[in-house]
């Protein structure tokens, strides 16, 4: 994503807005679509749930646009809203509780990785096929609230550690012990299947 | 000093993310040039990582743009301007 590459000033866009012209919110999230809806999605697990979330979490965004105050950047302070709006909707979803939102200590134990004697990279070609990219999305959302929230800031939507930090509201230190083990659990779930799926008969001898 | 393979499995994010001190980067670079199962373990982590990052992962539903702006123009225009405070209005 290059959206907080770009040179366009979000501030002052915010400054329009605020001052009246509306319609420029539209513009304004346009680079935060698929984050949000990711995000929700992730821990809704349902497509439907997840776009009516996203479109609460974007009109949560219009009508508190006042109150940001700047300090964090747009994206980061959207993220934490769409969390919140995605947590409160399982809260109601799931009160018979289904997944527990509470969070486990960080240093829990360890996990230890899947053992192979050797790794043949799986091109990314292997996409386009349906079962490769539900096997990995299934994995993400299977990972625990607290791992899955941390994997998908950082390695899916490439925020830093302190971005990511700043948008889930806890410590640097914390993002990087979860991030460790989330990577690690998709290690071990992921790497046996992946083995299985890949392509056999398209390795080439240089590759 | 060898360090033993769970001792390697720690720094594989560090490793990945290149923020490992320079003298555990050194033995854990001296633990992967003879050990086929960190190898292994860091190749596997490292093209999951690759993997997962991709947007055909994770696809937007389709018309979710439409449907989502539509919304917004819709309710907006239901919705007072967002009120203007003394400090927003200061704020370039």
């Amino acid at each position: 994503m290059t959206a907080t590459t770009s040179p366009r000033d979000e501030a002052q866009m915010i400054a329009s807005i605020i001052a009246g012209d509306s319609r420029l919110f539209h513009e304004l999230i346009r680079p935060y679509e698929r984050k949000v809806y990711v995000m929700a999605l992730s821990f809704l697990r349902n497509e439907a749930d997840a776009e009516d979330a996203a479109q609460e979490a974007f009109l949560k965004a219009f009508r508190n646009l006042a109150s940001f105050r700047g300090e964090a950047k747009f994206g980061t302070w959207l993220i934490s809203i769409t969390l919140n709006e995605a947590r409160s909707r399982i809260r109601r979803r799931d009160s018979i509780k289904m997944e527990s939102l509470d969070e486990p200590p960080d240093d829990q134990g360890h996990t230890t990785p899947a053992l192979l004697r050797d790794w043949k990279e799986i091109p990314s070609e292997a996409l386009e096929r349906k079962e490769v990219s539900l096997l990995l999305q299934q994995a993400v959302t299977g990972l625990p609230p607290i791992y899955r929230e941390v994997f998908l800031l950082r390695d899916v939507e490439g925020l830093s550690v302190n971005e990511a930090a700043e948008a889930i509201g806890i410590s640097i230190a914390s993002v990087k012990v979860r991030s460790h083990r989330a990577r690690m659990m998709l290690q071990k779930s992921l790497a046996p299947q992946l083995k299985r799926v890949a392509p056999k008969r398209r390795w080439f001898p240089w590759s | 000093m060898v360090i033993e393979c769970k001792h390697v499995w720690e720094h594989i994010s560090g490793y990945l993310d290149g923020n490992l001190a320079p003298d555990v980067l050194e033995e854990v670079q001296k633990h992967l040039e003879h050990c086929e199962i960190c190898s292994a373990i860091l190749d596997s982590t490292r093209n999951i990582l690759i993997l997962t990052a991709d947007d055909r992962v994770f696809e937007l539903p389709l018309g979710f743009s439409e449907r989502l702006h539509a919304r917004l123009e819709e309710e907006i225009k239901g919705m007072e301007p967002p009120p203007a405070t003394d400090d927003s209005a200061r704020r370039k």
